[in-house]
């Protein structure tokens, strides 16, 4: 029994609430974020360290034991991804404490941005699937409403495409769950993984397999993408910096699960349907990298980039790639909410959003330019940070599996990321001031510290590799060997 | 709706009351048999839209002066802190308790903690609902 599994859900919920009695006074609003927050980054490291004690650990609620209950799971991974996501939410938050508007925090803003950090940590420890299904409602009904706030044409636009899109996509979720749970009889990802085992992976469980594919597909940005730059680059800053650096990663992530946990005895859909989806999401999202100069859209199809890379890591599917896509996961959450807390920095500062009209603001602003260049290096993969690390290992991943085409793909994004970064860089921060030292806008250090720390985070992440490899390890070993989980879950009832 | 409607308000006056006690039966009979906190909330609520339909928003606010919003708020946080007090007992989180009780006028009752985990559950539903009539019905 190991209650403090649930805290990453339940606080974010508990100080959702609380926030919703406290909308006269943002002041207090303020305050119990920043306690609440705090405390779930110290659970979150706690839960890491338990794990790496006491193996994978489980809750059963209500005390109904697997695979009749409803259960969280902690395992390295899951555990790893708490973490890196509590962490950044956090930063995300105490800098939206300084640039949200007051209207929008008068109208539940924060109780909402605390939903969606309760979802996204609900669904990485959830242990079943139609709970991960609730996990991804309760995470996407904040966003709606996160996306929507404020209003403005353009972003209701986005916002009907992004929400028609979800609902579709969860109604494929359920549907999918229906078929599963009509064919193995059970819901426990453990007890669905024995069973799939048991049974062999036949056409009626591939095409299920392929339909969970396209779900999470639809929510990872993987090849169906087409949703995701327009209502990425239209809420402001901090909103779509928790968007960008949560969302899509949960996709990723139970992509991860599943495949590794449950359906990972068809070869063919795992390197020829998700390494081609990979592929052409990394050419799709380079395309648009290059394509587009309005900043924010430059910025969207980076987080494509980067979900296709992801990807190639499950393709590959051997434990050094999965190495690889584990720390660039955590890399990739840290790098976008910095990459887009910045350009909406940008956006608010000069007031335009294309890179052809901004020029010279190094001179305005140094510190925040230093701080791009240190995003574009990351993005990059230039070796003391953090992306450096996870793309070695999912080439060396690549190389051991023989995937050169993939690992070509793979390296050759870094390059377009590179070129697209400095492209925003360039234009905007080199060349002539367009804005007055007097006319400035400010921008003062308590917004300035929250992005900076992002920055420090995204050194320490790759100067202290070392530190983190033995519970990424652990991390991969889970992955690699499906009977660990299934074990740790079903182990005592006996399947 | 403004001429013709003695029939309409004489009725909802005396029907309210009966769904009010459907619900609440609803709600209660679902710890054994089918209701519970889910449909005893929609079947109260269904009470309160009604009396927002047959007269209008600011008379009903009169009667029942309750921000809907917090309401629903706070029926969530009931039924997560009935599942957290559990996990204070060194329980698993969400684990319910019943006992039988020799109540003055009832005799032996059964009473169980999941009934408050359920009144969250009414709570919400309760609050959602008329949240989001009162806001459709707004625009119009």
């Amino acid at each position: 029994m190991n209650n403090i599994l649930v805290l990453p859900m339940l606080l974010p919920l508990l100080t959702g609430f609380v926030l919703f009695f406290l909308r006269p006074s943002v002041k207090a609003q303020k305050i119990v974020s920043i306690l609440s927050l705090l405390s779930l980054v110290a659970v979150s490291v706690r839960i890491l360290f338990k794990v790496r004690e006491d193996g994978i650990i489980r809750l059963d609620f209500g005390g109904w034991e697997p695979p009749f209950g409803i259960l969280f799971v902690g395992d390295s991974f899951s555990a790893l991804m708490v973490l890196t996501a509590s962490a950044v939410s956090t930063l995300v938050i105490a800098y939206s404490f300084t640039s949200t508007e007051r209207r929008m925090e008068n109208m539940f803003f924060y109780p909402f941005a605390f939903f969606l950090v309760a979802g996204v940590n609900g669904s990485f420890l959830t242990g079943d699937m139609f709970n991960l299904f609730v996990c991804f409602e309760v995470m996407l009904l904040a966003s709606y409403v996160l996306i929507t706030l404020g209003g403005g044409k353009v972003r209701l636009a986005e916002s009907m495409k992004y929400i028609a899109i979800n609902v579709v996509a969860s109604w494929f979720f359920l549907v999918a769950l229906a078929f599963l749970y009509g064919t193995v009889g059970t819901l426990n990802m453990a007890h669905i993984s024995v069973r799939v085992a048991e049974a062999g992976q036949g056409p009626l469980l591939s095409a299920i397999a392929v339909v969970f594919l396209i779900v999470f597909a639809l929510k990872a940005g993987l090849f169906l993408y087409f949703w995701l730059p327009g209502s990425y680059s239209s809420p402001p800053g901090p909103i779509a910096a928790l968007f960008a650096a949560l969302l899509t990663k949960v996709g990723v992530y139970a992509m991860f699960r599943t495949f590794t946990l449950i359906f990972y005895h068809d070869e063919f859909i795992i390197q020829t349907i998700i390494g081609t989806m990979a592929v052409l999401t990394i050419i799709g999202g380079c395309l648009g990298a290059i394509a587009y100069t309005d900043i924010r859209q430059i910025a969207s199809y980076n987080v494509i980039i980067a979900v296709g890379f992801m990807i190639i890591g499950l393709a590959v599917f051997n434990e050094e790639a999965f190495k690889g896509s584990v720390f660039y996961l955590i890399h990739d959450m840290v790098i976008k909410a910095l990459l887009f807390l910045i350009v909406g920095a940008m956006v608010y500062l000069t007031g335009k959003t294309k890179i052809t009209e901004m020029s010279g603001l190094i001179r305005n602003y140094p510190v925040l330019g230093w701080l791009l260049f240190l995003t574009t290096l990351g993005l990059a993969g230039i070796p003391p940070l953090s992306g450096f690390i996870g793309k070695m290992y999912v080439g060396l991943g690549a190389v051991e599996g023989g995937n050169y085409f993939l690992l070509f793909i793979g390296f050759a994004s870094s390059l377009v990321v590179l070129y697209s970064m400095l492209r925003i860089f360039m234009n905007c921060f080199w060349g002539e001031t367009i804005i007055n030292r007097e006319d400035q806008r400010l921008f003062p250090a308590r917004r300035l510290i929250p992005i900076a720390l992002l920055g420090v985070l995204t050194v320490g992440i790759g100067v202290g590799a070392q530190a983190l490899e033995p519970f990424v390890s652990d991390a991969v070993r889970v992955m690699a060997n499906p009977d660990l989980y299934i074990d740790a879950i079903l182990g005592e009832v006996g399947s | 709706m403004k001429e013709n409607d003695v029939i309409l308000r004489t009725v909802t006056r005396v029907v309210v009351f009966i769904i009010l006690t459907f619900g609440v039966e609803l709600f209660l009979s679902g710890h054994h048999n089918p209701g519970g906190g889910f449909v005893g909330g929609l079947v109260l609520s269904s009470a309160l839209v009604l009396l927002y339909v047959v007269f209008d928003i600011e008379t009903v606010h009169q009667g029942v002066p309750f921000d809907f919003r917090k309401i629903a708020a706070f029926g969530a946080m009931i039924s997560l802190l009935s599942g957290t007090a559990a996990a204070v007992l060194g329980k698993p989180f969400l684990t319910q308790g019943f006992g039988y009780f020799d109540l003055p006028i009832f005799g032996l009752t059964e009473l169980a903690t999941v009934t408050v985990f359920e009144a969250g559950v009414a709570l919400t539903v309760i609050g959602t609902v008329v949240t989001i009539i009162l806001s459709i019905s707004k625009d119009v």
